[in-house]
Parts: C-alpha cells; structure tokens; sequence
C-alpha cells in the first residue's frame, strides 16, 4: 500500500503522467486567461464613448461601432422570437405527443445533424433560399432566419431535458381531474419548461453573438443607422462580422479589438449568465 | 364536445409540424446543397474536380481542381487533432479525476468560457501574435501559414473534446475505481488503466466531433491561413475547403460560383460522413 513499495516502473509511469496531466490543464487555464487579458489589454484603450456611440464616416475619418450593435441586438432578438416557439414546440411534441418511436429517432437524428453543420453551410443555404429563392435580398432578416435553424437544436434540446424533469404523476393527476391534452400542457408541462426555454435562450444568444460565418452572405456587411423595422429589411453587420471587417479587410486592428474587447465582455457575461441559470434551477428542483 | 376534439386535433397538428421542422430543415439544406452543387461537377467532371491539382477560377481558361483545398482541410484538421487531443485528453482526465472541487468548478468555467469566444477573435489573436511568431521563428516571408492555422484549430477544438471527455469520464461507475484501487492500483494507475479504457466509447466521440468542428471551421482560419491557392505545405499560404467557399463567394459567378457550391457539397459530405462515425460512438457510449 505504501508508495515506496512500488517498483521505479511504476514511480515513472505515476510521475510522468501525474506531471503531464498538470503541465496539459496548466496550459488550458492558462491559455484561457492569456487570451481574456491579451484582448482586454489591447482593446479597452480603443473603447470610447465616440467608438460606441456614433456611426462610421469615411470623410471625416472615423471608426464608430453603433450601427453594428444595434445590428447584433435586432438580429439576436429577430432570431430568439422566432427559435423559441419552434424549438419549444418542437420538444413538446417529442416528449408529450410522440408516440411513434421511429418518428422521434427521425427527428432526434435531424436536430443532431443539425448541430454539426458548420456555419458556412448554413451561411451558403441561407443565400440561396431566404436571401434568393424567397427574394429577402441580403438582410438582417434572413441572416436571423438562418441563425434560427442554427439554433434550434439547442433551444429543442433544453427544453427537452426541461420537460423529462416534469413528474409523470402531475400530467396523470391532471388527465385524472378530466382535462384535456391541450389544457394539460398549457397549464401543467409549459410552466415546468420555462427553465430550459431560458437556458437554450442564453446559449442561444451567446452563439448568435459569436457567429460570423453563417452571416457574412446572409445579412452583409452594411454600417447604416437603421431602426428595426428598416434594419431588419436591409443589410447589416453584426459586431463579429464588424470585427471580421476591419481586421480582415482594413487593418484598422485597434478597432478590431476594441470591438474583440466588448465580444469577450459579453460573452464573459452569457457563461456567468448560463451558470447562474443552471444552478437557480438545480437548486429550485432539489426544494 | 365536438369543438373540443377538433381543438384537440388542430393542436396535435400544429405540435407535429413544430416536431417535424427539424427534419424539413435539414431536408432543405441537403437538397439545396445537392441541386446547387451537381451542375458544376457534371461541366467540369467529378474526377478532374475532386483530383485536379489547380483552381484559377478567374483566369481566361479557368480551372477548378479542388485537390489543394481537400488536402489543406484534410492536414489541417489532423494537425489540430495531433495536438489538441493529447492536450484536451489529459485536460479532461485532470478536470474530472484529480482537480480539487474548487479549481474544477473554475476549470469548467475556463472551458466553458474558451467554447464561448467567438472565432473571429481566435482568428484576430492569431493574426497577431502567431502570423508574425511563425514569420520571426522560422524566417519564412510570410506567417500567415497551414501551421499558424492548425495551431489556431488546436485550441479551437480544445473546448468540445474537453467536456465529451470529462462527461464520458465522469460516467465510469465508481465500482470499477473502487476494485482497481482494491487490487492495489494507485489512483492515477486506476484512472488510466480502468477509468480511461471504461469511457473509450466517450472519448472516441470527443476526438471525432473536435474532428467535425476543425474541419467546419472557416472564419478564424480565413484570417490566418492566407489564402493561396497552392498544394498545402506547412509553411506556405494555404486555403481551405471552408475558406475556398468564403473567399469568392461575394464576387463570384456563373461556373466559378457553381463550383464553390460544388465545393460546399463536398465539406457537407464529409462532415455527414463525421457525423455517422459520431453517432456510432454515441450509441456505443449509451449501450455500455
């Protein structure tokens, strides 16, 4: 039992892997925090209220990032009011309706599919039926459309694991009081599915924010100050594909990680966001 | 009554459709990709598509050989693999094994954190620091490189191999840890002897779905790669299958534009081919 009672082979092969263990997590923790103050440190100088507050103009020049973050609001709003039914509804019928096997390995099988297209597929298929075939032209509208079918998966997924933790018995002392189908879902399994709703919300617009790919083709890269309504039918860039722009395209790099700065600030937000949900809700099951 | 069987009916309905999207959806996506994609194949011909070594797609005498793109993916994603599953495996096997609760709950969070950043900052970080890293350390003229790409994959797929692994891992009924260690095995022998081999089904999929995101990625790799349209070599601008669709897709037209198409059918059937060998694993992971 004791340590030194093993033979030097085994020492070697405990240390080895007990140090190459520490040296691999080391450089994942590190990496992580590398890179969250290397775009901070590079970035927040170039924040100023002019940067977030004012649209760009070439004569004079200047870099302004307003137009993109309105662009990103509407687009993550477009895409959440239109996911979430679908997704929602979707999983009800999976776990309440379904009562054919094949047709829910049919569908499970989709949605899995689904979450392991990449983003330029999406991107590509997004032009050609929303922005081509349904003539949308490129817009804020059919970039949040394809973001939708992104989406849906994670948002059917959640509530769908939402919904399992609803007891049985519940749905059976609602049937036995002589409710209907329909009424033992409004009243009984929606309710029991909000937490999942708002879980695969918050992933959902933490994907939508980094998403770049999907929308360079679908909802352009326009910089006009627009409302919603206008912003939706015309194009637009998102703060990512903003970011894409101006590295990519312009060198303008102080901008690029001034918008990489506030990218990584929002997103440090959604994982806070997401952990705090996840545990609220743990915690409301356990009481 | 009766309204209230046809209220019934209408909204079984309506859940059936809301069900089915999902299907039609992907669906949509295959056939657009297949109707899109088949013309330019048959012009220009399957076997000098998928195996001609050159793409001028805008010179007088155009020609469109994808090989350098498949081959570019191809290396690129394996390179990322050789490096980031070692790393995220021994990662993983640290995070759910040995960590300490609080660093595991802050580890989580890290990972949690690096799937999460947008990969136009990876490509950004990478412009930055690794393009010009690449150029100075091996005095090549130009950073932007296959290398600098399957770096910038590596820590891109860290994320998914980390938490399929540690879950998979986490998964291994403590009874067989607990005969390993009975027997005499020290923990860190009874995690790799007996944990490891337990979760295998879980960790094959880890590796195979970092597979799937390395090879679908484009935005971060368009940034750093360079985008020539060459046979890859580590050293050498390079360009991707991914990177090939983006890159000319806003002023492209007639046969080029179909042949970039054509290319986005060949990424989705290799990532359809990615996505069978993933389920195989997960089912076998669920069936243990």
């Amino acid at each position: 039992m004791k340590k030194h009672g093993l033979s030097s082979r085994r020492k070697i092969y405990i240390g080895t892997m007990k140090w190459l263990m520490r040296i691999c997590a080391g450089l994942t923790f590190g990496l992580v925090i590398f890179l969250i103050a290397y775009v901070f440190i590079k970035g927040i100088p170039g924040i100023s209220w002019n940067f977030i507050s004012t649209a760009p103009t070439v004569i004079p020049h200047n870099i302004g990032i307003l137009p993109d973050i309105l662009n990103t609001v509407y687009i993550v709003l477009a895409t959440i009011i239109i996911v979430v039914p679908l997704g929602a509804g979707a999983a009800v019928y999976l776990t309440e309706y379904a009562e054919n096997k094949k047709i829910v390995r049919i569908i499970e099988y989709a949605a899995e599919t689904l979450s392991g297209i990449p983003s330029i597929i999406y991107g590509l298929v997004g032009m050609l039926f929303f922005c081509e075939f349904l003539k949308m032209q490129t817009s804020l509208l059919a970039g949040a459309l394809t973001l939708v079918i992104m989406n849906l998966p994670t948002v059917m997924r959640t509530t769908q694991e939402s919904l399992k933790t609803v007891p049985q018995s519940y749905r059976e002392g609602a049937f036995g009081l002589g409710a209907g189908k329909w009424r033992v879902i409004r009243t009984v399994v929606l309710p029991g599915c909000i937490d999942g709703v708002v879980t695969g919300c918050i992933l959902a617009v933490g994907r939508i924010l980094g998403e770049s790919a999907a929308l360079l083709f679908t909802a352009g890269f326009a910089h006009t100050l627009n409302g919603i309504i206008n912003g939706l039918c015309s194009s637009g860039s998102t703060l990512t594909v903003a970011l894409y722009f101006y590295a990519k395209e312009e060198g303008e790099f102080d901008a690029a990680f001034a918008i990489a700065a506030i990218l990584m600030v929002l997103t440090l937000l959604i994982n806070f966001a997401a952990e705090l949900v996840t545990g609220y809700f743990r915690r409301k099951k356990e009481l | 009554m009766k309204s209230k069987k046809l209220l019934e009916g209408f909204v079984h309905g309506v859940f059936l459709i809301l069900g089915l999207i999902t299907v039609g959806f992907v669906l949509l996506i295959t056939v657009y990709l297949v109707i899109s994609g088949i013309p330019a194949i048959k012009k220009i011909g399957l076997i000098p598509f998928l195996f001609g070594k050159e793409w001028a797609s805008t010179a007088a005498e155009p020609k469109f050989g994808i090989l350098p793109f498949i081959l570019t993916s191809v290396y690129g994603t394996a390179g990322a693999i050789v490096i980031g599953v070692p790393i995220g495996f021994m990662t993983a096997v640290y995070i759910a094994k040995i960590a300490p609760p609080k660093l595991k709950s802050a580890m989580q969070s890290a990972v949690s954190l690096l799937a999460g950043i947008p990969s136009v900052v990876y490509g950004l970080v990478g412009m930055l620091i690794l393009v010009p890293g690449i150029r100075k350390l091996f005095g090549v003229p130009d950073g932007a490189s296959l290398l600098a790409a399957i770096i910038v994959l590596a820590i891109m797929i860290l994320p998914s191999i980390i938490k399929v692994a540690v879950t998979s891992l986490e998964a291994v009924p403590k009874e067989y840890e607990d005969a390993s260690l009975a027997l005499g095995a020290t923990p860190i022998e009874t995690y790799f002897r007996v944990s490891v081999p337990a979760a295998k089904s879980g960790i094959a999929a880890a590796v195979v779905l970092g597979v799937g995101r390395a090879i679908g990625e484009a935005m971060a790799v368009a940034m750093v790669s360079g985008n020539a349209t060459r046979m890859p070599s580590f050293f050498e601008s390079v360009r991707f299958l991914t990177t090939a669709v983006s890159s000319e897709m806003s002023y492209a037209s007639g046969l080029q534009r179909q042949a970039l198409f054509s290319i986005a059918l060949v990424l989705f059937v290799f990532i359809m081919l990615i996505n069978a060998v993933l389920n195989f694993f997960l089912k076998r992971e669920k069936g243990d």
